[in-house]
């Protein structure tokens, strides 16, 4: 039994730095951990819709004719589900929190237009693979005439 | 026989973080009933479980309280792992423990903290919740939430901590075990304390197990149970485990459960740091649970055990999903308590079972 227990504590407190800090004059510090906001690498991301399916909170949305990408930052729950399941692995959590803001607003990405060459490149690997996949459906029709014949 | 008066107490109340209405019948300041009504926040999360994928249903177990948020996803993910039979890799498990014993301790800090600041120790108060934030930094570090880690998953855990991160944290704990010397110190034999706790909310060991209280609050009445002593998950690799006790069954006894259950958290951290196995961190988890396949498990929670039932339907939905919280259990304990008490007692008996009722409205 006694007391002022407290009171060597409280002293050595006197003399050492605050415990808190004087936000948000004095930003906070982010571990590299800290789960803020998810980012997507829109150039890598192929629009497949499985963050969307895996979202728990409905936080994404992927418009796949208008080539976007849409997050709600203010109904992501951070909780890296899309993070896990994306199979190119372009999204990312960064540490920043989403900042404030007066109205609860989507945030948007859409695929960059392509340049002429770029365009041109992709209609003739467009082209190439539908020939491709034209002359392997006749390659097994063939095959499979063959074989009934037989 | 002085005159019977009705007063209200809560649910807007300075030592309650959360909402609870008490109706306290007064007969010459003294209480001779308290018939408790909840339902503030009631959000209706146990019926959300149908229209959830049970994957997706961890996000929402976590978020049913903000201090036993890693407690019900393990608890979640330990009844689904029954339900479907998956078989946890034993570092997931060890990890589990890890952070749930830091819940442990962040929990009881944060409580020691409003108990403090319950009979007007502000100094104490804020000492205790300073302690409290090297606990939230250790979870920032380690998953990147303070508050809700989405660390449990169905299957095994999302993140590891390396062992060298491991033994930071213990490195950090142990730096944390002299300023909480200290603290305990103040609480075990500071005069002002022990006068504002003694003898305040008595409860008998006999009426303890006939009310079935659980926890902290019934380990300080004298009832030797806890959940960890049955060994599940990585508890089984503990040499041994005490659940800690005390006889005098009061305030007082539940301030010391608590404060050295923080030191048993820590050693229990320790213990499994120097054990912990490298396996894989998930089991891939395919299918959906079986119909009318049925799983229970338990769980203590740092107010004490925690009981999820869950039943599948052969889809991904679940059928039905419950819990039952400790403090469910210990508001009949309270009311108990609060029968013969001095009204200036109410506030602080209500604090000392440590309510959590988020958990228990669900």
């Amino acid at each position: 039994m006694g007391s002022f227990h407290l009171t060597k504590m409280s002293l050595r407190n006197l003399f050492k730095k605050p415990a808190t800090k004087m936000y948000p004059v004095i930003a906070p510090t982010f571990t590299p951990m800290t789960k803020g906001h998810v980012v997507n690498d829109i150039e890598v991301c192929i629009l497949c819709g499985i963050c969307e399916k895996k979202c728990p909170s409905l936080a994404i949305t992927v418009d796949k004719p208008a080539e976007t990408w849409i997050i709600d930052p203010f109904a992501c729950i951070q909780c890296y589900s899309c993070i896990r399941t994306c199979p190119k692995d372009c999204l990312t959590m960064l540490p920043q929190y989403t900042g404030a803001s007066t109205e609860k607003c989507s945030r948007s990405i859409t695929k960059p237009e392509l340049s002429p060459e770029d365009k041109a490149a992709q209609e003739i690997a467009a082209r190439e693979k539908e020939a491709r996949i034209a002359a392997a459906k006749a390659a097994k029709a063939a095959k499979d005439e063959l074989a009934n014949k037989e | 026989m002085g005159q019977r008066t009705v007063i209200p107490f809560g649910p807007q109340h300075p030592v309650l973080p959360e909402p609870v209405h008490l109706d306290l019948i007064i007969e010459d300041e003294k209480v001779i009933e308290a018939i408790p009504q909840l339902g503030f926040v009631h959000r209706g999360l146990e019926k959300l479980v149908q229209k959830k994928d049970y994957t997706a249903f961890v996000a929402v177990t976590e978020r049913i309280c903000g201090i036993c948020s890693f407690g019900h996803s393990l608890g979640y993910s330990q009844t689904i792992e029954v339900l479907m039979s998956i078989e946890v890799p034993r570092r997931a498990e060890f990890l589990r423990v890890i952070w749930h014993e830091l819940s442990r301790v962040h929990s009881h800090l944060l409580w020691l903290g409003l108990l403090a600041d319950g009979f007007g120790y502000e100094n104490l108060f804020m000492q205790c919740w300073r302690l409290r934030e090297r606990v939230l930094d250790i979870f920032e570090a380690t998953t990147g939430g303070r508050v809700i880690l989405s660390a449990c998953n169905v299957g095994g855990v999302n993140q590891d901590i390396f062992d060298e991160d491991l033994r930071g944290i213990v490195r950090v704990l142990d730096g944390m075990r002299g300023e909480f010397g200290e603290l305990s110190k103040t609480f075990f034999r500071d005069r002002s304390v022990q006068n504002r706790l003694g003898g305040v909310g008595y409860l008998s060991k006999e009426e303890a197990q006939d009310l079935c209280i659980v926890g902290p609050f019934a380990r300080a009445s004298g009832v030797e149970e806890d959940i960890r002593s049955y060994g599940y998950g990585g508890y089984s690799a503990l040499a041994s485990f005490e659940p800690i006790t005390s006889k005098r069954g009061d305030g007082y006894a539940r301030c010391e459960v608590r404060a050295r259950e923080v030191l048993q958290s820590m050693d229990i951290i320790a213990e499994l740091v120097d054990k912990i196995p490298d396996t894989p961190l998930m089991t891939s988890v395919k299918g959906a649970p079986g119909a009318d396949s049925i799983a229970v498990s338990r769980l203590e929670q740092p107010r004490g055990e925690c009981f999820y039932y869950a039943k599948g339907n052969g889809t991904k939905y679940l059928e039905r999903f419950r819990i039952r919280t400790p403090t469910s259990q210990n508001i009949a304990g309270m009311t108990k308590t609060l029968q013969g008490c001095d009204l200036a007692d109410v506030p602080l008996n209500v604090l000392t079972i440590d309510p959590c009722i988020s958990c228990t409205e669900r």
